[in-house]
């Protein structure tokens, strides 16, 4: 059997759309808690408020945009089948919302029976994701640094998910684990195992898209999952027992091979042919440039462990990655993948006979500038906040902006969508 | 020494030189969309009009001698190569959006058209090289001491004929 050459293998519009246009709302309540809080939250990340706004962030901002993505691009780009994606998404979707709500309500009550119900509800929902993906990329006929990568990530969403709900359950009902290292295992799966490595596998392939630059070498394309992988393990075994200074190189190590690939996409992007430059890129670069800082900031805190051991630092680091790395580059992938959505499957209903708006008609470049440089606003309040509590509710406000301001693009780019579709009816309509 | 970052050189095979003319019309592609958006739009016209010419060369060589072959080869006629075909239509009329704005200097729609293009050939060049151009190399690899050197003369032929 050929493999197929696919966009007829791509999933309805509303597959990606549904996942992409929750995503933001997260955001916003995440930057409204903080405005409500205040400064306390940032003072350690183990406050209630603390985590609840991290999981809006993290199993609501980013899981939502990245299963969508997933949904999309499983079957697009890799050739993989997902089975019956229109159910698939109709179940995982709303479920991932119920989750995520009540694991927020549990951290903000500590009410014990709401965190077994959050973990009740992950667990279902994503291994039925897990599994329906993981046979659409073991079936795929298609090989390379992208197929690895996202085969690894979708094994980092399972691991993430199985000590999350190992933790949630700990903490309802007691238990003899040791839950703060077991947290910094969640943790490291999650960003490095899940998020990560399905940010580098989702890369190999619109990174040289969209801006024209060259492949990523195989070195590094096929190199950073497998050290990645390895540095995962290797935390990990701070279960069993880990001196500190073994632990700290393993973390050190872990973000080198991150800051490895953000150099090698800066310098893919430098030696890009297309001049001219969009929004899109300006956000990655902000995604790259601050997990590069990560990697600097853990530098530096293995020189100065007075700093290491202020609990703001872990704060620090965890603004970086989620707002700085991974929301930036979500908002950034999603100004693209909508507008050319849109266009995509506007064109097939019209055939030849008429083009539908163009993807800067979809979502005008000017509106996604001034969002960016919103979200650079909301990203240097939250970092500077970390250090100077008093800015935290100007940061979250600002920061819940920026998300409403993106979820209001992304719903201006459906309203296009919409018009013109419902156009072309009119005219088949009168046509007939 | 080899340069980490330089791609390695694939072997030769029978699509080599349309998967390297792909990398050509990027540039081309890239020297319009930047002289429009300096509003040189002398430079861009004759940059898209080049742009143009190699893509309608790129795509009857496809069109009139490599996928006539494949299909002989494999007896498939309606699958991927006729998927190729209608996305080669779609990019003419995509270049021809870039065409219309270029005649009346709309930047912005000159620069959405361009967008849309940019990613809608990627797209088309990703699956043509993953997949379809490794699947003729195969069907074809009895034919390509012949069909091989033909590919890169009609090639060149169309190229140069555009100049």
């Amino acid at each position: 059997m050929h493999p197929n050459l696919s966009f007829e293998q791509a999933p309805p519009i509303g597959v990606p759309y549904r996942f992409f246009l929750t995503a933001p709302w997260f955001g916003v309540a995440a930057g409204l808690l903080l405005a409500v809080f205040g400064g306390e939250m940032l003072a350690s990340r183990w406050t209630p408020g603390t985590l609840a706004a991290t999981h809006l962030l993290v199993a609501g901002f980013m899981l939502q945009a990245m299963c969508g993505a997933l949904m999309q691009f499983v079957p697009v780009a890799a050739g993989g089948n997902i089975w019956r994606p229109t159910w698939v998404a109709g179940a995982v979707h709303p479920l991932l919302i119920v989750a995520v709500s009540l694991l927020v309500a549990a951290f903000l009550s500590m009410h014990p029976p709401l965190f077994i119900a959050a973990a009740h509800v992950f667990l279902v929902t994503l291994a039925f994701f897990g599994v329906v993906v993981s046979l659409a990329l073991w079936r795929t006929p298609a090989r390379g640094a992208t197929i690895m990568a996202l085969r690894i990530a979708l094994l980092g969403l399972l691991v993430t998910m199985g000590l999350g709900v190992t933790l949630a359950t700990g903490l309802a009902r007691g238990s003899d684990l040791p839950l703060l290292t077991l947290t910094d295992v969640h943790v490291g799966w999650g960003l490095g195992g899940w998020a990560l490595m399905l940010l580098a596998g989702v890369s190999y392939f619109v990174v040289p898209m969209f801006q024209l630059t060259p492949a990523y070498p195989a070195w590094l394309a096929r190199g950073l999952p497998v050290m990645l992988l390895l540095g995962l393990l290797a935390w990990s075994a701070q279960l069993a027992g880990l001196g500190e200074n073994l632990r700290m190189g393993i973390l050190l190590f872990g973000l080198a091979v991150g800051s490895a690939f953000a150099v090698g996409t800066l310098y893919l992007q430098s030696r890009r042919r297309r001049k001219v430059s969009d929004t899109t890129l300006l956000f990655f670069r902000t995604a790259m440039l601050c997990l590069l800082a990560i990697f600097l900031s853990g530098l530096l805190f293995a020189v100065r462990p007075d700093f290491w051991n202020d609990p703001r630092a872990a704060i620090w680091i965890g603004m970086l990655a989620l707002v700085g790395v991974f929301v930036s580059a979500i908002q950034g992938m999603l100004y693209k993948i909508m507008p050319f959505l849109n266009w995509l499957h506007l064109q097939r209903l019209c055939g030849l006979n008429m083009l539908p708006p163009t993807m800067n008609q979809m979502i005008p470049e000017r509106a996604m500038r001034r969002q960016y440089y919103m979200h650079l606003l909301g990203l240097a309040l939250l970092l500077l906040a970390v250090w100077q509590p008093a800015l935290a509710r100007l940061a979250g406000l600002v920061f819940a902006i920026d998300c409403v301001w993106l979820g209001l693009n992304l719903l201006q780019a459906v309203r296009v969508y919409r018009r013109f579709k419902a156009e072309l009816e009119h005219k088949t309509a009168a046509a007939v | 020494m080899h340069h980490p970052f330089d791609p390695v050189r694939t072997m030769n095979s029978l699509t080599e030189p349309l998967h390297q003319h792909h990398k050509h019309c990027d540039e081309l592609f890239a020297d319009a969309e930047a002289a429009a958006a300096a509003k040189d739009w002398s430079r861009c016209k004759s940059m898209l009009e080049r742009f143009r010419d190699e893509m309608e060369g790129h795509f009857r060589t496809e069109e009139e001698m490599l996928f006539p072959a494949f299909e002989a080869a494999t007896g498939m006629t309606g699958g991927p190569t006729q998927m190729m075909r209608i996305e080669h239509a779609q990019m003419r009329e995509l270049m021809g959006q870039m065409q219309a704005a270029l005649a009346q200097t709309a930047g912005e729609a000159f620069a959405g058209a361009a967008e849309t293009l940019l990613v809608f050939m990627q797209q088309h060049n990703m699956k043509e090289e993953n997949i379809l151009y490794p699947m003729c190399d195969r069907s074809l690899a009895g034919q390509a001491a012949d069909l091989g050197p033909k590919l890169h003369e009609k090639l060149e032929a169309e190229c140069l004929a555009a100049q």
